[in-house]
């Protein structure tokens, strides 16, 4: 395995008496991709809240490339480098498409309020610089976030479309791991395949390390390097696809125990 | 990275269904209509030197009038706008319900004049007490907000709105405090009578001290503060306000400090009310509790949401449009123009097809003809009552309207039934609200003659209500502001 980026070791966290996650260790490579499965309530989403500093576990340990992620805010560990988008989308929706691109550049900008009042050189040369970020993550999904659409409010797009824009969101914080939760889910056939070629091309040309929350079978097999399997927040099985997917008890996990109908 | 090349027709990509809307091509939102060619005329000047036609206007206003009554209203009109304009950063911008607000532009009053009269005997030159005024206004912003930081909405509102409370009773009751270590009370504000004799402002050896000269003084600042605020809203951290206004868990983990720019949205909020405030305690050469209390903030609120909250000119429009409409609905004759040109508006707008809007008319009109040749033969003294104020209007509408002698006291009546009637006239649907509209018009008109025009400058906040019930309704997001949409 490559150099490891993401590391968990030992995480737990509960709700009141509910254990969610329970003593996890996960290691994500540099420049892999991991999928993460499991049924409903297995923990999955708490995982991406608790490595995006929205929970605070119990107890555990969660490295960025060595560094400490537990305790700080949400907007520090995002600009050390972890980004995600959510099951549920959370897109700036009154916003323009490009502008919800522009904003999630803000932790790699500098300029304060008294500059851009004055409007100095640096500061509207910083402009032009997210601009042409945020041109430039748009343009990594073909034609479909580009021209008019730039202008258009982030409400007026398709569910596809909308899913696209938020990685494309996540993408201008400049991440070194991006977390995507559930990126198929509500996508028809094709639009899952595309997805799938989709992570495929965020790998190979974004150089991004993708952990990925993925619930249709098809896309974690053409999508994962490794896959980890949850059930109630604890992992059940590691490994290739072939090997989760037939493992005995993740099969359970998702069917029920055999034989016991 | 290049940007893709449009796709030569052959090989457009078949997969996904929104690829059809793609093959539309440009499908922007194109006005259409005679006014076209014009609103892409304006759309193509820089927005900073939009509102260049409407400051040269209002630079005028001093030439065309000898009134200094008139200028005042003006310079009124332009705190207004300033207010208006701080309010919008903290409840447009960034989307946080501040009730306190107005505690920011009385602070900024209370510490121009306590450095500036004879309160301590301090009279500090104005450019050095006006940015000492707004830094302070603007940490006092910062210590409001960071206890409530973390509130949301309705939260929030509650404790700036005891803030803004507190900050009246402090004033109020700050002229008998001893400070430690001090031998006997101290007056520091005046308290009821506040403090009177406020220098004017003096800039290096030049005093204002004409209402004209604080009508330009107030101009040039609601001008420079209109662009500072635009050239913010155009930044990173003007972004970063849209976005956690819209969804500040997201804004956090796109790297948007929340916290911090909650707290940079009150201090900007705060230090434009600072400033307002130094200029309308020079202007009015003195503070007083009452100047900063519940009835301002809730025109100041008035005025934001009738503009259309987040939108720069908007909000000035609100602000001009509220206080020129108060100031107009002050005096009968002018108030009757507004009263009738409103409800013939309301109705030219609402009023569909044509022909009900031909038959209301007509009707009113002749119930009310009907009603002026009959009722004196029936009823003794249902004329003869005193008519309000003169001109064309007046005789129109006095030759319509029944004067009854003791119109006062039926006009009481009256209204109370005006306001029954209207709120069945809003359940009713189709022929039935049709024929009851007539009648209802016609009892408007009674009240307002009888009644509501006798003390126009009592009356006039039933009239603007009534208005802005009207304008809201028709126009949800304000005259100005986009319509925000939260679920789709």
């Amino acid at each position: 395995m490559t150099k490891p980026l993401l590391e968990l070791r030992g995480v737990s966290k509960a709700f009141g008496g509910l254990q969610v996650i329970s003593r996890l260790d996960l290691v994500v490579g540099e420049g892999e991709v991991a999928s993460v499965i499991g049924p409903n309530g297995a923990g999955k989403t708490t995982l991406f809240n608790l490595v995006t500093g929205i929970y605070r576990p119990e107890s555990g340990e969660i490295l960025l490339d060595g560094q400490p992620l537990v305790g700080l805010p949400p907007w520090k560990i995002t600009r050390l480098g972890v980004a995600r988008t959510f099951q549920t989308l959370r897109l700036f929706l009154n916003m323009s498409v490009k502008e919800n691109v522009m904003a999630a550049a803000y932790g790699r900008t500098k300029a304060g309020v008294f500059r851009a009042i004055a409007r100095t050189p640096g500061m509207r040369r910083e402009e032009r610089e997210i601009e042409r970020l945020a041109e430039e993550k748009l343009a990594f999904f073909g034609e479909r976030l580009m021209g008019y659409r730039w202008n258009q409010p982030a409400y007026s797009l398709s569910y596809a479309n909308r899913r696209r824009l938020e990685i494309a969101r996540a993408m201008a914080t400049e991440p070194r791991i991006l977390l995507l939760d559930e990126p198929a889910a509500g996508m028809n056939p094709a639009e899952t395949h595309e997805i799938t070629e989709l992570i495929g091309k965020l790998r190979d040309e974004g150089g991004y390390t993708i952990l990925v929350i993925e619930h249709d079978m098809h896309v974690v097999e053409g999508i994962s390097d490794r896959v980890v399997a949850l059930d109630h927040g604890v992992k059940i099985a590691e490994g290739s696809f072939e090997q989760v997917a037939t493992n005995e008890q993740v099969v359970e996990a998702y069917l029920g125990l055999r034989g016991a109908a | 990275m290049a940007l893709p090349e449009r796709p030569d027709v052959r090989d457009r990509p078949s997969i996904g269904v929104d690829e059809w809307v793609a093959r539309h091509g440009e499908r922007r939102v194109r006005r259409t209509g005679r006014l076209a060619p014009a609103f892409r005329a304006v759309e193509r000047i820089p927005p900073p030197a939009r509102i260049a036609p409407f400051v040269a206007l209002a630079a005028l206003l001093p030439f065309l009038t000898s009134s200094d009554y008139v200028i005042s209203v003006g310079f009124d009109t332009l705190i207004y706008v300033l207010l208006a304009l701080g309010l919008n950063v903290v409840v447009g911008f960034a989307g946080l319900l501040d009730l306190g607000y107005i505690a920011f532009f009385g602070f900024g009053a209370y510490a121009y004049a306590e450095f500036s009269s004879k309160q301590f005997h301090m009279h500090w030159p104005t450019w050095g007490t006006v940015p000492i005024v707004m830094v302070a206004t603007a940490l006092l912003g910062l210590l409001l907000g960071l206890p409530s930081r973390r509130l949301l909405g309705d939260y929030l509102a509650i404790v700036t709105l005891f803030f803004g409370q507190a900050f009246v009773t402090f004033v109020s009751n700050a002229n008998r405090i001893t400070p430690p270590g001090h031998s006997g009370p101290v007056d520091f504000t005046g308290g009821p009578n506040g403090i009177p004799n406020v220098d004017p402002w003096n800039l290096f050896g030049l005093k204002i001290g004409s209402t004209k000269g604080y009508f330009y003084l107030a101009l040039v600042i609601a001008v420079v503060v209109m662009l500072a605020l635009y050239f913010l809203k155009e930044s990173r951290t003007g972004r970063a306000w849209r976005a956690l206004r819209e969804d500040p868990l997201a804004a956090e983990l796109m790297s948007m400090p929340v916290n911090r720019l909650k707290l940079l949205a009150f201090m900007f909020g705060a230090a434009t009310a600072g400033l307002t405030g130094t200029v309308f305690a020079a202007y009015q050469q003195g503070v007083f509790p009452s100047n900063f209390d519940v009835p301002l903030l809730i025109t100041i609120y008035a005025m934001v949401i009738l503009g259309g909250t987040g939108s720069l000119v908007g909000v000035a429009i609100g602000a001009v449009t509220i206080n020129v409409l108060l100031e107009i609905l002050r005096t009968a004759d002018q108030a009757r123009f507004v009263f009738y040109g409103f409800i013939l508006a309301g109705l030219l707008r609402f009023l569909r097809p044509l022909w009900a809007l031909a038959a209301v008319l007509a009707g009113a009109a002749i119930f009310g003809i009907a009603l002026h040749e009959l009722v004196p033969h029936v009823v003794s003294g249902a004329t003869g009552g005193t008519a309000e104020g003169g001109g064309w209007l007046s005789r129109a509408a006095h030759a319509w309207v029944l004067l009854p002698k003791n119109g006062t006291l039926v006009g009481n009546y009256c209204y109370v039934g005006l306001v029954g009637l209207v709120l069945l006239l809003v359940l009713l649907r189709g022929a039935l609200r049709l024929v009851l509209l007539a009648p209802v018009l016609y009892l408007a008109a009674f009240v307002w003659e009888n009644r509501l025009v006798q003390e126009p400058s009592i009356t006039r906040l039933i009239l603007l209500g009534a208005i802005l019930v009207v304008l809201m309704n028709a126009r949800p997001q304000g005259l100005l502001g986009t319509a925000r949409v939260e679920i789709v």
